[in-house]
């Protein structure tokens, strides 16, 4: 396993989001109330890019009529077809089994830590004042 | 052509009323008198022609008067022509056309006191739909809820067509009802003509007419669906009745594709519209809007994805095939056999009940 | 919004989108009515159009009444940068969607063009604005895109007139209405346009939408949005089945129908049945002297998007064979959301030959661009 360094973490200020690429693939970062978290950014149904979609909450019911609201900026919506995905899971709303795009778990390393050890940085220059997002693969 | 298995269940027969003389009997005074007095016709829908090709099948219309009036020869054609052991009758006089509701509402009770002295009384093959009066949902239900302990009523009959979509709230105090008694509800081919019989306008042809029930049965299940009338009565299972069943699946395709993106404005819908469909959507076999090779209706048998969803009917006395030829080539023996009977008892667990 | 690009994302995931395609469903809109728009139209509908603007037969001023899953139901990428509506810039649409997809035949199907308009002498002049904006702003700058006429076919003269005007123009393919007209297709009022299409050789699209007035289900007006949308397919039967049953492919036997963006699988049950009831109610039908099936087979083709998503490739196979692959053309709704990717597709295996006519072939035999 290796720590890719895939973005300083002041590039993703809260609610918003990234693309960049993690070892060869798109990844989406979303910035949820300062965690970190990854979704290929590639929707399993045609390949649209979740990085551009809406962020909405998540929308339950428990019938016709009632509406239940929560988790506020969570969900993304693929620009496309608008297929729902839990921005924390990577899991599809409308059949979390069997359609999901793959979600990475970032970490914050601090600079001066990740300078002592080994890491993968395509594209991110690393200071050892800064903070930055990191996912091991 | 697959023999329909003896024992058969038909599930969608049409005694007719054969004119209003014949109902007053089972009128109140008041209604008797206003029905005679202001000269009320013949509640004859325009969905059927008494004389066009497909509302009398040539060998089953009788010199003079309606088909499907007389009970020895719907014994004959219908139930011995068959060998069914049950019949699901479904009375198509228009109540539901007329728009002053408590006229519906009366002419509705009158139709199913008839039908049950005159028919079910009569011939103890015989079953049938109670008919309502949608254009008041409170009158509905309260006529479900008189006749329901008459096990020889196993459905609760409505037309495709109506001032609403069906799925919508205004419906609700029917399906409540027809769940509390475990009766179905059958959404039958016709309309109460509030609307063009198409989404773009009124056509020309009573053939049109016909042929744009399907469309009407497509839209309607999606009404059914979004508006979570399975989430809501969990229990309720919808016939469709004189429906076709050829263009079921590619509805749902196109209904489950757009749910899986639109999903948040209808969050009570929890399953592809197939899966609710599979579980919860029956149709009968008559008519049969099926390709015209059998190798082509197997493959299209394999879309439904489940063999329980048809159910069989002759649709008596309306023109639908000849002769004995009631179920499409290509349907293999296991099949017919779930579609004439395992399909139909399941569907209407009264049927089980003997009536004595 | 906050969106970088570290790295460019490969979308092509299938060899065979190097091919070229034909999009036969883009739809282009201007970036302001009254730069683009109004230079066509005369002084008196300028101004008709700032007092009182497009009033369809639907309730409100602008925006629909079943408001969408999207805002103007495009695509957020769509957006154009430095500023503009999806699918308002030329040079946008040829890199962001045309050179990316190797489109080689992209067909414009303006939407907001006044087509339905409660004021028909209105809607025949934004008609015919729109259609000069098309050769100014489009067919003109990318050789690429061609144009549809957009006709106000709620006056049968009047669309004549615009048929009249265009036939003959390579700037377009096709002349193009939408499917909820005020009263079905087939009904004699609009047979002088169809004698007009057939003249001038010119196929017709039609376009899901339209506001003719008539609820969108034969039961009433449905809630929800996704109802709305799912309607398309029924109301595209229905159109379909007027055009057959009113004896309009007799009448009219060079006419060609492309039904757009209603999607495809509806129709080999249509024909079976229309076949069935045509054979029992020919005392009814004496002008329809062939099985529906064969004009349907004969005279109809379809875009397909939105794309139909069986669980099992299997069945959309059988589908697509039951309708004839020869009659459907790759369409991406361009720039709406509900896109279909070319490269995507949930395409069923067929031989290179039919592929590749799936995408290119059938539109340009069918207007006549080989």
């Amino acid at each position: 396993m290796t720590k890719h360094v895939v973005a300083a973490a002041a590039d993703v200020p809260p609610g918003e989001r990234l693309k960049v690429d993690v070892a060869g693939t798109p990844v989406a970062i979303f910035n949820l109330d300062g965690e970190f978290f990854g979704l290929m950014d590639r929707c399993p149904h045609m390949g649209g890019s979740l990085c551009e979609g809406r962020l909405i909450g998540l929308v339950e019911s428990e019938g016709p009529g009632r509406y239940k609201y929560s988790r506020g900026g969570e969900i993304v919506r693929c620009p496309w077809h608008g297929w729902e995905f839990d921005i924390r899971t990577g899991k599809s709303r409308f059949d979390p089994s069997r359609w999901k795009t793959r979600a990475y778990a970032f970490d914050v390393a601090k600079g001066e830590e990740l300078v002592e050890q080994a890491y993968e940085a395509e594209t991110v220059d690393v200071s050892v004042e800064d903070e930055y997002i990191v996912v091991d693969i | 052509m697959p023999a329909v298995a003896p024992g058969a269940i038909d599930c969608d027969l049409h005694p007719a009323v054969p004119n209003v003389k014949a109902l007053l009997p089972y009128f109140d005074d008041h209604w008797r008198d206003m029905i005679v007095q202001r000269g009320v016709h013949e509640l004859d829908s325009i969905s059927y022609p008494n004389n066009a090709p497909m509302t009398a099948r040539p060998d089953w219309k009788p010199e003079t008067g309606k088909a499907g009036v007389d009970l020895d020869r719907l014994r004959a054609e219908a139930l011995d022509g068959f060998q069914t052991s049950l019949a699901i009758c479904n009375c198509l006089y228009g109540v539901q056309l007329l728009y002053t509701e408590d006229m519906a509402y009366a002419y509705a009770r009158a139709v199913n006191d008839w039908m049950a002295a005159e028919w079910l009384d009569k011939e103890p093959r015989l079953r049938a739909s109670i008919v309502i009066p949608p254009q008041n949902p409170e009158y509905a239900a309260a006529e479900i809820d008189r006749l329901a302990g008459d096990k020889r009523f196993v459905q609760v009959l409505m037309l495709v067509m109506d001032e609403m979509p069906l799925g919508r709230r205004r419906y609700w105090p029917i399906y409540k009802a027809a769940e509390r008694h475990g009766l179905p509800i059958g959404i039958h081919a016709g309309s109460a003509y509030r609307h063009p019989t198409t989404p773009v306008g009124w056509p020309s042809y009573h053939a049109e007419d016909s042929a744009a029930q399907a469309q009407a049965f497509q839209t309607t299940l999606s009404s059914l669906m979004t508006e979570g009338v399975f989430a809501e009565f969990p229990e309720l299972k919808v016939v469709l009745l004189e429906s076709g069943f050829a263009w079921l699946p590619s509805h749902m395709w196109r209904l489950g594709k757009f749910w899986r993106g639109l999903r948040m404005e209808i969050p009570w819908v929890d399953r592809h519209p197939m899966e609710i469909a599979k579980e919860h959507v029956r149709l009968t076999i008559n008519p049969r809007d099926v390709p015209p090779s059998a190798e082509a209706v197997e493959r299209l048998m394999n879309h439904f994805e489940s063999d329980e969803m048809l159910l069989f009917s002759t649709d008596y006395p309306h023109w639908q095939f000849d002769g004995d030829d009631a179920l499409p080539d290509g349907i293999s023996p296991a099949l017919a056999q779930k579609i004439c009977q395992d399909n139909p008892l399941a569907t209407y667990p009264r049927l089980k009940e003997t009536v004595s | 919004m906050n969106v970088k690009t570290e790295t460019r994302t490969p979308t092509s995931a299938d060899p065979s989108v190097k091919l070229a395609i034909a999009d036969c469903d883009i739809h282009p809109s201007p970036k302001s009515v009254e730069k683009e728009i109004y230079p066509y139209l005369e002084e008196r509908w300028r101004k008709h159009n700032d007092i009182y603007g497009l009033i369809l037969r639907q309730p409100y001023q602008s925006g629909p009444a079943y408001p969408k899953g999207q805002p103007d139901a495009a695509r957020r990428d769509a957006y154009v940068p430095g500023g503009g509506r999806p699918g308002s810039d030329v040079k946008y649409m040829g890199t962001h969607h045309l050179d990316e997809h190797n489109v080689q035949l992209g067909v414009l199907n303006p939407l907001r063009s006044g087509q339905g308009l409660q004021n028909v002498d209105f809607a025949a002049a934004y008609c015919r604005a729109v259609n000069d904006w098309q050769i100014s702003h489009w067919t003109s700058q990318d050789a690429r895109l061609k144009g549809s006429v957009c006709l106000p076919y709620e006056d049968a003269a009047l669309s004549v007139e615009e048929i009249e005007r265009r036939a003959g123009d390579p700037n377009f393919v096709q002349a193009f209405m939408l499917i909820r007209t005020s009263e079905p297709m087939g009904q004699r009022r609009y047979w002088p346009i169809y004698d007009a299409l057939a003249a001038a050789n010119m196929p017709l699209a039609v376009h899901a939408f339209g506001f003719g007035g008539t609820p969108s289900t034969s039961s009433g007006w449905p809630s929800y949005y996704i109802e709305d949308m799912v309607a398309h397919a029924q109301s595209a039967q229905s159109m379909v089945m007027s055009l057959v049953m009113e004896g309009v492919f007799e009448r009219a036997p060079g006419l060609k129908v492309v039904v757009v963006e209603a999607g495809f699988a509806w129709l080999p049950p249509l024909a079976w049945r229309l076949d069935r009831i045509w054979e029992k109610n020919r005392a009814e039908l004496p002008h329809v002297k062939r099985p529906p099936s064969e004009y349907i087979r004969d005279h109809i083709w379809l875009t397909t998007q939105p794309f139909e998503e069986p669980d099992r490739r299997s069945h959309l196979k059988d589908t697509m064979e039951w309708i004839g692959w020869d009659k459907l053309l790759f369409a991406t709704d361009y720039p709406h959301w509900d896109f279909d990717d070319p490269a995507r597709l949930p395409l069923p295996k067929v031989d290179k030959a039919t592929r590749e006519n799936f995408f290119l072939g059938n539109a340009l035999d069918l207007y006549g661009l080989r």
